[in-house]
Order: structure tokens, then sequence, then C-alpha cells
């Protein structure tokens, strides 16, 4: 095992060309080097100008998600080891638009996450039990309907994955959704009907045709493929419910 | 002091590559995922062809030994044999898939995965052994 | 109130026909495409054949089965042309053509199935 490595690694510089180009870095590789120790390594001795996010260098934050070889990885959670003696290439994140360098726009994900509401909605605080009735209580058994759901960092490797959300933008995508059943399936929530309108939309969920890459990418093993499907069977039932019988239901 | 800070109109170019056309051809899983969708097309043949058969049936015995020894034609076996391929590799990626989308909850707990796709499965060989036994008693 | 569009209820119907095809056609494919044709297995006697047949509940049966299938079909290749070819813009057009077809064929496994 070389104690070098060739990372190959894509620059995008709009205010000089308006070419992407491919730069070359010869970085050391010790074995316990990830992806972004590399890409530290590049910026603070050999090139400065590269620009790419990164924080907490362990995992949780999800903001170091690249294409390493054509795989979407957090560059933090693989290592220069796994790749033989190279090169590798890393890329930005795909079906992003890409501002500079590795950095991409993910606005369309922010504002897309808002719009399924993640967060605890509550009937109206009139329908509240009074405090002195003291504290609403979850099961394990009802902590674990969605416990896997919550693992999410947004860290959009799944986006990168989903040939779908690269071939219509439009869609909402594998983490928006998958965020949104982590709150419906959540014993103390109250928004489920709240949130159906956007998921139940042409884009929403209905756009997935079940490929199952958004998954196999996950870093947190959060199965935004499994919260899509099964939700798409409950929000099926829910259209025939509301169809039949639409006073009654 | 430092002169006041003006923003620029300067906006930079955002990249936005187009995905290919033959997109699903660069990863092994997109082009598993497009044989799986291809087995649509199969499904159609295999439709007709049952659709064939039974025309035959009701036509007589001489029309259904013509429709066997149609089918038993290189041509006719080529697609069969594809369409086999195609549609068994559809049932199996069908039922591994259902527990995702299937989450069953007995008495609080959820059934594991594995218990619904073998429901599956075993809901396969019933059909089949009842279509087989139909055929021959 | 849910904005009305056919997309969950196609859904069901595509999951359906998911599930029947896998279930019924692999064995018919098999016996009487493969084994009764090339003589693996003697086909059953005709009188038998005809006589299941022609039964109301095969008739019913294969009737679901077919359309449910077509369905199934119709949907699945609708998606794949959509975003395997990138035409999103004919939208309109691949929804009727593929459902459109699915009904065809519908219609024809009716008459099939209700003249034999």
């Amino acid at each position: 095992m070389s104690d070098r490595i060739t990372l190959q690694v894509a620059r995008y510089r709009p205010e000089k060309a308006s070419e992407p180009f491919v730069q070359s870095y010869d970085v050391p590789c010790p074995r316990d080097w990830v992806i972004l120790d590399g890409l530290n390594y590049v910026k603070d001795r050999l090139d400065g100008t590269l620009s790419y996010r990164w924080s907490c260098r362990m995992g949780i934050c999800g903001s170091c998600g690249m294409m390493v070889n054509g795989e979407p990885k957090l560059t933090c959670a693989t290592f220069l080891s796994e790749y033989g003696s190279g090169p590798i290439r890393v890329e930005p994140l795909r079906n992003f638009p890409v501002i500079r360098d590795l950095i991409v726009d993910i606005g369309d994900f922010m504002r897309k996450l808002v719009k399924v509401k993640p967060w605890i909605v509550r009937p109206p605080t009139e329908d509240e039990r009074p405090i002195s009735d003291g504290e609403y209580r979850q099961t394990p058994q009802e902590l674990d309907e969605f416990k896997q759901f919550s693992m999410c960092i947004n860290c959009m490797l799944c986006y990168a994955a989903c040939p779908i959300y690269g071939l219509d933008p439009n869609f909402i995508g594998p983490a928006a959704i998958a965020l949104a059943q982590r709150y419906n399936l959540d014993s103390r929530d109250a928004g489920s009907g709240e949130r159906m309108e956007i998921l139940s939309e042409h884009e929403g969920i209905w756009g997935c045709t079940f490929v199952g890459e958004c998954t196999k990418v996950c870093p947190k093993h959060v199965d935004p493929a499994g919260a899509i499907q099964r939700y798409k069977l409950t929000s099926a039932l829910a259209t025939m419910k509301s169809f039949f019988a639409p006073r009654g239901a | 002091m430092a002169a006041p800070f003006h923003y620029t109109d300067y906006h930079p170019q955002w990249l936005r590559p187009k995905m290919s056309t033959y997109w699903w051809l660069t990863r092994r899983s997109y082009v598993a995922f497009i044989a799986r969708e291809i087995s649509s097309v199969f499904i159609g043949w295999a439709v007709a062809f049952l659709l064939l058969l039974v025309r035959a049936i009701g036509q007589g015995a001489d029309a259904y030994g013509q429709f066997l020894a149609w089918a038993a034609t290189t041509p006719v076996l080529v697609m069969n044999v594809v369409s086999l391929l195609f549609i068994v590799f559809h049932a199996v990626t069908w039922f591994n898939l259902a527990p995702a989308a299937l989450v069953v909850h007995v008495g609080g707990r959820k059934l594991p995965g594995i218990l619904i796709a073998a429901s599956n499965y075993a809901a396969f060989v019933f059909a089949s052994a009842l279509i087989a036994w139909l055929l021959f008693g | 109130m849910l904005k009305r569009h056919p997309e969950p209820f196609l859904w069901l119907l595509f999951s359906a026909g998911g599930v029947a095809g896998a279930l019924l056609i692999p064995i018919i494919l098999v016996l009487f495409g493969l084994a009764f044709p090339l003589g693996w297995l003697p086909s059953p006697e005709f009188g038998r054949l005809s006589a299941l047949v022609t039964h109301p509940l095969t008739r019913l049966a294969l009737f679901v089965a077919c359309a449910l299938s077509l369905v199934h079909a119709a949907h699945r290749l609708r998606y794949t042309l959509y975003d395997g070819l990138q035409i999103q813009h004919l939208n309109e057009l691949l929804a009727i053509g593929c459902y459109g077809g699915a009904l065809i064929g519908t219609i024809a496994a009716a008459y099939v199935l209700l003249t034999v």
C-alpha cells in the first residue's frame, strides 16, 4: 500500500471560466485518513482555492456529502484506504446545481423540507389535557414506529442517488418524505392530514417508482424508500376512504 | 474607517449538468431497475398468450392442438422463456419489496418484514399448486 | 379535502395487478408455454380444459387477473418511458397511450372470456 494517493477533484470557478475542469492532487494516505482529511490537506498545503463544505467530521451534521468515484458518500466517513492505489474521483453531489468546486446549492431541498412540516403538530390548545393531568406518555413500541426515520441528518445523499429527482427536480424527494413520515408515525403528532396535501401531489410520493437507491446510499440507514412505499399505501387507502365515505370518514 | 460595503449584481453562474438519456446504464442498480420495469412489456405478452390459449380451447380440440404446436415454434418458445425470466424477476423483486409497503401490526407489535415476504412466496406456491390441481386433478 | 387526481387509485390497481401477475403468470407460462408444447408433461385432456375454461368462476378469475395485470403493465410502462426516455412533456399522451392500451386489452379479454 503506497503512502500517497491521487485525488482527482472536480473544479468549477465561474468567476474565472465557464467550464468545469478536473484538478489532480497528490495527498498522503495514512490508514486512518478519510476523503475529508485528504481535502483538508489539499486546502491547507496544496491549493487554498479549493472550496467544499464540512463541519462535524464525524457523520452527524450531513454537510460533507460528495460523489466519490461516482457514489454518493459522506467524505468524513469514507476511508482513502478503501480505494487501493487510487486515483479517487471527488465530484460535487449529483442532481444539485453546482455553485463552485464541490459546493452545491441545497435551497431546493430546504424549501421542500419546510413544506412537509417537519415538526410535531398538536391539536388546538383547548383540546389538550390540562397540565395537572400529568404528561403524555409514549411507549417504546410507539417510539419504534418512527425512530428509524428520525435518524436522517439531511445529508442529501439520497437525492444524489435518486434518478427520479435527477430527471424531475420538482419531485419532493426521499428525505423530505421520510421526514414527513417521521412525524406522521409519531404518536404525539396530529398533523398527518396537513401533510397529506403536499405529499399527495403528482410530484409528491407518486413520482417515486421505488428504484430503492436512496435506501442503499443512506449513511444512517433511514430507509426512505420504505417510508415512501408505506405512505403510498396509507395515502391511497385514505383517498379511497374519502372517496367512498366523504362525510363518514 | 473601512469603506461602506456594496453588494454587486454579480451572481456566479451555477453549473447544472443535464442528465444523460443513458442515465439508466450508468449504474448496475439502475440497469436492474429498468429491467424490472421492462418486465411490464412481457406481462402484456403473457396476457395476450393466455387469451390466445383460452380462445383456442373455445374453438375445439383441433384448435387447441394447433395452439400447442404454435407454442412449440422457436420464436414463440424464445418469447415465452424470456417472458418467464422477466416475470419471475418481477415476482421475486415484488415479494422481497412488499414488506416496505405492507407494515402489519399484530397486538401492538410490528410483524418482521421477512414474514410478509415469506407469506407472499407461500401465496405463490399455493396459487401455482391450485392451478396445477385444477388442471391435473 | 384532497385534490382529486387518479394517482392513488392507479397505484392500488398497479399493486393488485403486480400481485395477480406474479402469482398466476409463471405457472401458466411454464405449463402452456413450455411443458405441454414441448411434451415434458402430457397436456390435460381437452374435455377437462374446456369444462374448466368455460366455468363462470374461471372466466371471472381470468378476467380479473388479466385486467389487473394489464393495468399493472400499463402503469409501469408509462413511468418507465416517462423517466427512462425523459419525455415529461408528453405526459398526457403517454398516459392515454398506456392506459388506453390496457383498456383495449381488457375489452379484448372480456370478449374472449365471454365468447369462449
